[in-house]
């Protein structure tokens, strides 16, 4: 799926800034690049390794923009290997990082279905009926199958549990306090410059404008920052690289159809909870056979727990809250977390195409990293480990331009990063994951043998999926409740809720059969509680709408409004005067999962909704996650 | 146009408002629980002082802003890194507690001691803007013995606006009751404002307000002061945590009346 190029800024004079390196976003990808890059700027005795352009005398001048309020308020799991985390900082110690641990156990457990609305094949309630009837034989406990063999593949031993929030701001003090990089937080990065196809620097968003972009008085248009080379680690929905995916094009062959929606909490579980710091669960089957979870358990009582629904789950309404909400009330999860409290919330998207969504890693003045290249494993569900190696391999390959003074020009970029990333245990892992999940595209059961067969022959052989895009997937909501309402009833329901300026996902669930939610305070909270007491998200004032509906004429033909329904923070709401749904930007939390969950797409390109989805400014203001 | 001032800004950090809090005792005394994970702030009052003080010095050319923080050095880093976008100044750091457990004499004393050791500090261009409280304790003592152990007698608390004239002299409201203001005029430096919100909106990321000071803020970091005020004479017999109730509903276009309305039917029922 691609992006609108328009960034809706007006053309002004702008005040512009030149500096050596220009870096978009700090994830893993980029605490990877620049903690590398940071320490081959300088000789032992202090002197610069390599000559700014920008600042003769000086070492090279690197900046990097994060969009979020502070370099902690990411989101991810954390279970990684840590393997090149650890080449890194080889004296690592886990105690150094608030809530991080070294894994200690990890049990998969297959989740069979308590509450009896979760939409299982044949084969699947199959599989269900053996293992209930053979319970007495098998690991069977709080309806839940422990699977006693966890594939070599998925398994994390040796790894570490953290939270991304607090390992990024570990990895930024550090980077901080060496005085050779600057990053700022609360810096949204609108777009490239691009000069006759050369990527020449990076603007910022504009402040002091109005929802629509327009200036207000006090506007203060987004600077320039012209750059010898602009790094892109925007991560998987970022939409500077978004915006040079629609620019280029993917390299022949490769789409970026494969999605998913993660969401977690982090909680303080309850006391006397027997769960041990380090211990790591993969949930599978439950709230629905393609929805996965997981749990984490960190030091001092506190535990990472969440679900990933797939762009492959074949359902208009695909509230993530919601599923999740069950998914912690299955008994094998519940017993754990039951009489604790909700610290923290989140939501993201995952580019999860892997190397098939590989875009053009390199070009003149611009590298990618991290997510958006491509970098995160579906077979090994890991994503940290190999964002942070591609900011690793990258800064290898521009310290050896800098110090032999060479252009970052497209040949040389790949000559020194793209060959490395090739070479390494990041390319060869992505080549066996590359069709691990293609099964799951026709469905859950076909989806796990094909997995399997991937893992085992490492990636020689695999089942084959049908390459469809999120759009081609979505059911109406005619065919979805096709034998529970008529066509006559739905309408009745989906004029109602219209009305109303409601979306349909809780009355459709419960209308087949999944329980009403009772809101406890602690752990089962209402959606806008999750965004406030645990997400705490706020938006400053001053910047334009980031979510846009660019093409009302396809919404107005949208019967599923499916942007409304998932929306990971109800930022998106159904507009009871209109077919065009509404965006709250003081709700959203920037997980980019709006723009390629789209139901629509433009008669003349297939690979663009009706979403924008831009460069925005606050959201999550928790460093939890 | 007024003649140039020396403007030192005061300012702790604090949890982000959003986190949630919870005390716990500590070896060291009672502490905020999972202090170090959690995001930090320029104390909201201080925040705003600094964003007056950025309008002032742009009313006096040739003023001088200098921020002066007591906080956990990696901490203070971090928030750095948010507000250098917002307007020029001077970072005086000094690596202490930020948990609002400290006396404000205390903390008073340190704050005392680096402004008197500013280089080329001039007492008659001196205004020094803090929080007339904290978030992190609502004491709402600390500039005013800030500005007795400066000597400064000019003192002014919940200050929401200055206005200042072409002779240097200034006028200053401070709230009172019902929302009324209180207007004194000072006939110039040195004074001592403690501010409430006043009426100023946050001003932009200034990208090159962040480079100007990035040049600055990370040498001054490096060589923050230690300081451990407030280890003897205070003993906290207990602290907790007010009990709330919530329950969050997100209302727009709501009259005023209405919400009023539904806020005392909630207190009472
Ligand atoms: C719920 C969840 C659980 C996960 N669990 C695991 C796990 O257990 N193990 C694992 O290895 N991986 C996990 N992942 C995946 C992992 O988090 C990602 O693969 C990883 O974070 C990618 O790193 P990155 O640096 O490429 O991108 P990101 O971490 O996404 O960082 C990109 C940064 O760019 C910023 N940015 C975006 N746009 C702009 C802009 N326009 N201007 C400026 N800044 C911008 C973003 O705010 C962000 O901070 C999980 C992901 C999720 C969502
Ligand atoms: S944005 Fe897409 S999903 Fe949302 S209403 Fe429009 S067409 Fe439908
Ligand atoms: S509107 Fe915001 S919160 Fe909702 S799906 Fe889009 S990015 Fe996520």
């Amino acid at each position: 799926m691609t992006q609108d190029t328009t960034s809706g800024q007006p053309e002004v004079d702008r005040q512009s800034m030149e500096v050596d390196i220009a870096c978009v976003g700090f994830g893993p990808a980029m605490g990877g690049f620049l903690t590398t890059l940071s320490r081959g700027l300088l000789n032992e005795d202090g002197t610069p390794a390599a000559e700014s352009k920008t600042m003769p005398g000086m070492p090279p001048q690197v900046i990097c923009y994060e969009r979020a309020d502070d370099i902690a308020f990411g989101v991810s799991g954390v279970v990684t290997k840590a393997r090149a985390i650890r080449e890194t900082f080889p004296d690592l110690d886990p105690a150094d990082i608030p809530m991080t641990h070294p894994v200690t156990e990890e049990r998969l457990l297959y989740l069979l279905d308590p509450v009896g609305a979760s939409r299982r094949p044949a084969t699947v309630k199959a599989a269900d009926a053996v293992i209930k009837a053979l319970r007495w034989m098998l690991p069977v406990r709080d309806q839940a199958l422990r699977i006693p063999f966890i594939p070599g593949f998925m398994k994390k031993h040796d790894g570490l549990l953290t939270s991304i929030g607090q390992f990024n701001q570990w990895v930024g003090n550090q980077l901080m306090a060496s005085g050779t990089v600057q990053i700022w937080p609360s810096s949204p990065v609108s777009g490239p410059l691009m000069e006759n196809g050369r990527v020449t620097g990076v603007r910022l968003a504009d402040q002091g404008v109005e929802r629509s972009g327009e200036p207000q008085p006090g506007y203060m248009p987004g600077m320039d920052i012209k750059a010898a080379l602009t790094v892109i680690g925007d991560g998987p929905a970022g939409p500077v690289g978004r915006i040079l995916d629609e620019k280029l094009g993917l390299p022949e062959g490769n789409h970026q159809h494969d999605f998913a929606v993660g969401m977690k909490v982090v909680v303080e579980l309850p006391e006397g909870c027997e769960l041990k710091p380090g211990t790591v669960f993969h949930t599978l089957g439950y709230p629905e056979p393609e929805i996965f979870g997981f749990l984490y358990v960190y030091p001092d009582g506190l535990a990472s727990a969440g679900v990933f629904v797939p762009s492959w789950f074949d359902s208009p309404v695909r509230s993530t809250y919601r599923y999740m909400q069950h998914w912690m009330q299955h008994p094998a999860i519940w017993k754990h977390l039951n009489g604790g409290t909700i610290r923290s919330w989140g939501a993201k998207t995952l580019q999860e195409s892997g190397r098939r969504g590989e875009p053009h890693l390199v070009g003149d003045g611009f590298a990618r990293i991290g997510e958006g290249s491509g970098t995160t494993n579906v077979l090994t569900n890991s994503g940290v480990d190999e964002a942070w190696l591609s900011g690793t391999l990258l800064a290898e390959g521009v310290l050896e331009l800098l110090k032999s003074g060479e252009e970052f020009t497209k040949a040389n970029l790949e000559k020194a990063y793209v060959r490395r990333r090739r070479e390494s245990w990041l390319d060869k892992d992505s080549r066996k994951a590359e069709k691990a999940r293609d099964g799951f595209q026709r469905g859950f059961v076909r989806g796990m043998i094909g997995m399997a067969l991937a893992g085992f022959t490492r990636g020689r052989l695999s089942l084959s999926g049908d390459g469809r895009t999120p759009y081609e997937r979505v059911p109406t909501l005619e065919q979805f409740l096709k034998g529970r309402l008529t066509p006559q009833e739905v309408e009745k329901l989906r004029t109602e809720a219209h009305a109303k300026g409601r979306t349909l996902h809780d009355s459709i669930m419960e209308l087949l059969g999944w329980p009403k939610i009772e809101y406890d305070g602690k752990l089962l909270l209402s959606h806008q509680d999750a965004l406030l007491v645990g997400g705490k998200v706020q938006a400053p004032p001053g910047y334009a709408d980031h979510v846009v509906f660019l093409y009302p004429h396809l919404c107005e033909e949208c019967g599923t409004k499916v942007c409304a329904e998932m929306c990971s923070a109800e930022a998106i709401s159904v507009n009871p005067e209109g077919e065009v749904p509404l965006f709250d930007r003081e709700k959203c939390i920037h997980c980019g999962a709006c723009f390629w969950n789209c139901a629509k797409h433009l008669q003349d390109d297939p690979e663009r909704g009706a979403i924008a989805f831009r460069a925005g400014a606050g959201g999550l203001h928790s460093a939890e996650n | 146009m007024a003649g140039s001032l020396q403007i030192v800004v005061c300012g702790g950090i604090v949890p982000n408002p959003l986190q949630t809090l919870e005390p716990t005792a500590g070896p060291q005394g009672p502490a905020l629980k999972n202090e170090a994970m959690l995001p930090a702030v320029l104390d909201p009052w201080a925040w705003h002082a600094l964003f007056e003080a950025a309008n002032l010095a742009k009313q006096a050319p040739g003023s001088k802003i200098t921020l002066v923080c007591m906080a956990p050095k990696a901490k203070l880093q971090q928030v750095m890194m948010t507000i250098a976008q917002k307007t020029v100044f001077e970072l005086q750091p000094i690596d202490g507690p930020a948990s609002g457990f400290v006396e404000s004499a205390d903390v008073a004393g340190e704050l005392a001691e680096v402004i008197k050791g500013i280089n080329g500090l001039d007492m008659q261009k001196l205004l020094v803007f803090g929080g007339w409280e904290s978030a992190s304790r609502g004491a709402g003592t600390t500039m005013q013995i800030l500005g007795e152990m400066l000597g400064i007698t000019d003192q002014f608390q919940g200050v929401d606006e200055i206005r200042l004239k072409d002779d240097g002299s200034f006028d200053v409201l401070e709230r009172i009751e019902g929302g009324k203001h209180q207007v004194s005029r000072c006939a110039g430096a040195p004074a001592v404002l403690g501010w409430a919100t006043g009426n100023l909106p946050e001003p932009p990321n200034n990208p090159q307000a962040g480079m100007a000071n990035m040049r600055g803020i990370m040498p001054a970091l490096q060589k923050a002061r230690p300081a451990k005020p407030g280890q003897d004479g205070v003993k906290f017999l207990d602290v907790s945590l007010p009990s709330q109730r919530r329950e969050t509903r997100v209302v727009k276009d709501t009259p005023a009346e209405e919400i009023a309305r539904e806020l005392a039917e909630w207190i009472t029922g």
